[in-house]
Formats: C-alpha cells, structure tokens, sequence
C-alpha cells in the first residue's frame, strides 16, 4: 500500500517534473543556430576568450558590470596579470570595464554608439553570439562594408577579419518578386587561423560573454549539486518519519 | 530546564488563556480525512512559498533601488555584487513562478473533488481572492528590475484599463503617474509590491485557513468525514493534522524543494519561461521588444485578450474569463463533489478545460506563431489559423463553466452512489 502509493506520488510528481523541462527544452531551441556549447568553468577557455575580447572588443564595447578585480579572481589571475594583459586604458585594479570611446564620435561613426555586452548573453543566447561572430560578409552598400546574416545590416564590422578570414555572400536564383536570399557564405581569402581554429576563437569569446552575463554561475552549478544531495537526504527522511507516524493509521 | 519550560508555558497561559486552545483548534485536534492523495500538497506548498517570496523579498528590499534611473542596476549589483545576492534574487524569481504553479495545481484540484461545494463555498471564494491578489503582486513585481520586457508588459497591461468607458484615458494615467510607465510607476509598483499587497494577501490567507477549518477539508472521496463519528466526537475517518500531516507535508515539501533547487540552481530563467531574454535590456521606450507578451501565468488569459478583436471586449473577456471562476460554486448545481463519482461529461469536460487552458497559455506566449509555419507549411495564413483555433479555445474555456451549469441544473449528470465512508488511504 505505502510502495504503492509512493509509487504514484513519485510517478506524478516526475510527471510534473518533465512538463517543466520539456517546456525549457522547447523554449531553448535557437532558430537554425549551430550550439555554441560554451563550458563557462573552463577557465582556459575563459581566459583565451578575455584575452580575444581585449585585444578586439573592448576598444568599442564596455562591459560595465564588470570589474577588472572580479575577473582576476574568476579567471584565477593575478591582479597585475589582469592589469598587464588586459587594461589597455590605464584602469586601475577596482575599475569597471568601459571602453574609452567616447559616446558622442561613436554615435556619429557608427550611426549606433556599440552597446555595453554585460548581459548580451543573457538577453541574446550563447547560440546567438557564437553564429553571429562566424557570419559577417563583405557588403559594399554597408557604410563599413559589412554585413552579417544572424543580425542583418548591422552597424559593426568584422572586427576578427584577420583571424577569420573574408566571407563572401553566395545568393540564391531570386524568385519572382521576391529579394534573393543568401544560400551560403563562402571563405574567399584565409585569416590567421583555420576554419576549425577561428570556431574555437569565437566559442572562446562567447564562453566569455557568457560568463561576463552572469558571473555567479561558476559558483551556482557547482553548489547546486551538494544542494540537492542535501534536500535529497532531508526528503528520504522526512519520507521515513511520514512512514513511522503513520503506521497507526488504519 | 523542563521545569523552566514548562513555568514559562504556565506563564503564558495565564495570560493568553485561548492561546493553546488555538493552537489544539487548528492542529492537534484538527481532524483531516486521513484519504489525502497527492493533490492535497500544494496549500502546505502554497505557504511554503509564501513564506520564501517574504523572506527573500526583504533581503531584496536592502539592495534594490526603485527609481527608472537605478533599478536596473540595483538588480545586476544584486546578481554580481551583493554575497549571495544571486541565490536570494533566483530564489524569488523562481519562487514567483513556483507560486503560480502551486496555486493552479490547488485550484485543479479544487475543479476535481468539487472543494467548492457547499459548505465550502468561503473558503473558495477567499481563495480566488488570494489568486487575484497574487497575480498583481506577481505584475508588479514583474516590473520592478526595470527591463525592456518590465517596460512594455506595464504599458500593454495598465493600457488595458484604457478600455473603462469615459474615464478610460485619465484612469490609465492615474495609475501611471505619468502619460508612459516612468519613475513615478516604478515606485508606487514597488511600494505595492513590498507592502500593501503582501499584507492582503497574508490576511486573505489566514482568512482562507481559518474558513477552511471551520468547515472542515474536503477529500478525494467528496465524503463528509463530520458525519460519522466515534463516541468521543472525533470523525472517524479523520486524523490529527499534527503530527501525521505536518509530517506528511514536510516529505511533500522536501521533494518540491529537491525540484525547486533544480531550476535555482541549473536553469534559473527556465529557458525564458521565468526569466525572459528580453528583461536583460534596460527598460527603453523607444525600442519595442519584437513580442510583448506577459510572464507565462499569464499567458492563458493573455491569449483569451488575443483572440478577441475589439480592444473593448477583449478585456471584458479577460476579465470574464477570472470572474466566472469567482461563480463556479453556484454553477456547478450537482450534490456530487468528487470526480470519482461524477458522470462521464463531468470528467471530458474538466479534462478540454485544462488542455484548452495549456494551449490558450501557448497562444498567449506566442507559441502558436512559431507551431503553425510548422504545422501547416511555411505558406500558412498563421493570423487566420490562430484566430480559428484561439477563438475556439475561447469558447471552449467558456463554455465548460455553461456546461457545466446546464448539466447539473436539468439533472444530466449520471452519478456513481457516493461510499459512506472515505475508500482509501495509504
């Protein structure tokens, strides 16, 4: 009778359980987006990603909720490894990272002054920013002769050219009435890195953007685990108590 | 130092005489049908819950700073800045989201063993109070971290108001302080939120414990366990509520919690679902997210407003489609209270209700736009399609309180002969 009737409190309960995380799954799914895959707590990842983002992004992007202490303290680096490889505009060690553009001439070169990408992971998905740095093409109508397919017509141009390479834009025939669609982008003079090499590149920077979108999640998945075992531990014997008390019940 | 305890306890009572006759009232000789089920964890649940929005919630009220120009940022020092400002403020956002699922599992589970019925009719009554109380609480605070989706959900839903006759247009920005959702909305929401809705809702929930054990629980049986009793007075098939439920309950509440650690832990925003992607762009009223569409409790009532094409009527449906559920212990007219010995439209018609609820709430959330290219090819009129489809739905959601109305007030129903005594138990 208990086994039983446990036996249907579990089975509806994971019932429950599973339409939950079915409708996350559905949720997640990007529209024709290769996984970016990141591992945010594989600190050579993230490092290799902060250095890209450093020597490419920050010239233009502020991440303002970061600190260059916090990041010496995740990425495992010391305060002045942090300074030297990283702090190009004389920051010091408790600054927030800001770029040194200023919001003025950005506006005016750009059109769009480059937003701040603390939390562009969080609003956009990794899959986002990883496909979106593999998908610039060389566009002669746009003001700075780029263009990108997973974000049409955007102000920024490949900034990671001479890692990746040069994509040209392969269009589709046109059909009647319609603007032809672009089929497929075609690498047409090398960069500096491999094809499989400059995807590593852009998942290393997206590993960092997504740490940079939330920090706590280094520590979050690690406790989760031991949280769980814990209340896991807290339920068989809340479930034994249950049992004991109820034996008198007829 | 029992002796202690125990001249303290005499102490007490001296001067609180009721106090322990309370406590026996509405615990150690509160007796519930010992045939409790599955369903009856969620109002253990429900204040549970209740109790980790409150707790968590003061800790947010350290740090958070309402105002259009810091709350943004007050969120993200909490998220990244603030020691263990992450687990409080997930443990709140999820808990917000656990609140909902709770409730609506608590009010299934009403639908299905007929807890409406007389006389109960308070206690439900009390209860869709708290259920409407707690979806302002939930938009209000929904609004506070001041995100894009903050933004344009409070415009679209305080604009509704605009749909008052006459007074309309003042109405909307009588609630705003201000002709778009400002400064002056966030801080009067914020004050809401912390303060005058919790205390009604605290309130509201003593009261709907307090109707409750009046009356007794109902169980799944739909038996009225006061009507047969031992020589003492003492229903018997009723059960102390303490010990054996607390303890019942603590299993029940641990297994939530295991589930609940899951999500805080490992999928704090759900996928969206309790976190929405666009709520991670600071509010701005000159960039409209590509689809408003309010958190997912609620996105079925949201979906009724969809489907309606007169901005009028469509938020007279919505604020039918809540008010009808006020009235189902006068429409539902049969003597039978549980499923268990319903007639078989009782069961069919309960059952189309809730699948049409999940799939209203699809539609609400937007779902349906993305399923139909899907279902139907790339060429479908998804517009028309959704409009068929949710307009059904409507009338579906509708007319399961008309059915049943009609079915148990012209005698329809073919019912089981209830047993006299509840049938089973662990």
């Amino acid at each position: 009778m208990i086994k039983a009737s446990f036996a249907r409190f579990t089975a509806t309960a994971v019932l429950l359980g599973t339409c939950l995380v079915a409708g996350s799954a559905v949720a997640e799914e990007g529209e024709g987006l290769a996984l970016a895959n990141v591992r945010v707590e594989s600190t050579a990842s993230l490092q290799r990603g902060a250095r890209l983002y450093f020597n490419y992004c920050s010239g233009c992007h502020s991440i303002k909720y970061m600190s260059y202490s916090r990041l010496a303290e995740d990425m495992h680096l010391s305060p002045e490894e942090v300074l030297s490889s990283f702090a190009f505009t004389g920051a010091k060690i408790g600054d927030q990272v800001i770029s040194n553009m200023p919001a003025a001439n950005a506006q005016e070169w750009f059109g769009k002054a480059p937003p701040d990408l603390s939390l562009e992971s969080r609003a956009k998905g990794q899959d986002w920013i990883y496909n979106y740095l593999k998908s610039f093409y060389i566009d002669p109508t746009r003001p700075t002769g780029w263009n990108n397919t997973v974000f049409p017509n955007a102000s920024m141009p490949n900034v990671l050219w001479e890692l990746q390479g040069v994509q040209h834009a392969k269009f589709a025939a046109a059909k009647p009435g319609e603007d032809a669609q672009i089929e497929k982008l075609d690498l047409v003079s090398k960069g500096k890195l491999s094809s499989a090499q400059y995807d590593e590149a852009a998942r290393d920077l997206t590993t960092f953007l997504q740490y940079v979108g939330e920090p706590a999640a280094l520590k979050r998945e690690s406790m989760g685990a031991w949280v769980v075992l814990y209340l896991a531990a807290f339920t068989f014997l809340a479930w034994l108590l249950k049992h004991e008390y109820w034996k008198d019940v007829h | 130092m029992a002796k202690v305890l125990s001249s303290i306890g005499n102490w007490v009572n001296e001067r609180a005489p009721n106090m322990m006759p309370m406590y026996r009232k509405h615990m150690t000789e509160y007796y519930a049908p010992k045939n409790f089920n599955f369903w009856y964890y969620f109002g253990s649940l429900a204040i549970v819950v209740l109790v980790n929005q409150i707790l968590t919630g003061i800790f947010l009220t350290m740090f958070y700073k309402a105002g259009a120009a810091t709350a943004f940022d007050s969120v993200e020092y909490i998220m990244r800045d603030v020691q263990w400002g992450w687990l409080i403020r997930y443990m709140h956002e999820v808990g917000a989201s656990m609140f909902f699922i709770v409730v609506y599992l608590h009010m299934f589970r009403g639908l299905m063993y007929g807890s409406y019925k007389k006389p109960r009719e308070l206690v439900w009554l009390l209860g869709m109070l708290i259920f409407l109380v707690l979806m302002a609480e939930g938009f209000m605070g929904y609004v506070l971290p001041w995100g894009n989706m903050s933004f344009w959900g409070a415009k679209v839903i305080i604009s509704l108001f605009g749909a008052v006759p006459y007074i309309g247009d003042t109405l909307v920005q009588w609630i705003m302080g201000d002709f778009n959702p400002a400064d002056a909305t966030l801080n009067r929401f914020f004050a809401l939120h912390v303060i005058a809705l919790p205390l009604v809702l605290l309130l509201l929930v003593v009261l709907h414990i307090a109707a409750l054990h009046e009356v007794g629980s109902n169980n799944p049986d739909g038996v009225e366990i006061k009507k047969k009793k031992d020589a003492n007075g003492i229903p018997l098939d009723g059960i102390p509520f303490h010990p054996y439920y607390t303890v019942k309950d603590l299993f029940g509440v641990g297994f939530f919690l295991i589930l609940c650690a899951f999500i805080i832990f490992f999928q704090p925003a759900l996928g969206g679902w309790f976190l929405e992607n666009d709520n991670f762009i600071p509010a701005n009223n000159l960039v409209t997210p590509a689809d408003i569409k309010p958190v997912w409790y609620f996105t079925p009532f949201y979906g009724i407003l969809r489907m309606i094409p007169s901005k009028g009527l469509g938020v007279l449906a919505l604020a039918a489609s809540i008010a009808v559920l006020f009235l189902v212990p006068w429409l539902d007219r049969g003597a039978v209270k549980s499923i268990r010995y319903r007639g078989r439209g009782y069961k069919i018609a309960l059952f189309s209700f809730v699948v049409v609820f999940v799939l209203l709430g699809a539609i609400g959330a937007g779902k349906t736009t993305e399923w139909i290219p899907q279902l139907f090819g790339a060429k479908a009129d998804v517009t028309f399609i959704e409009n068929l489809f949710g307009r059904a739905l409507t009338l579906v959601y509708f007319g399961f309180f008309a059915f049943l109305w009609a079915y148990t007030y012209f005698g329809l129903e073919k019912t089981k002969p209830v047993p006299e005594r509840v049938t089973t138990h662990e």
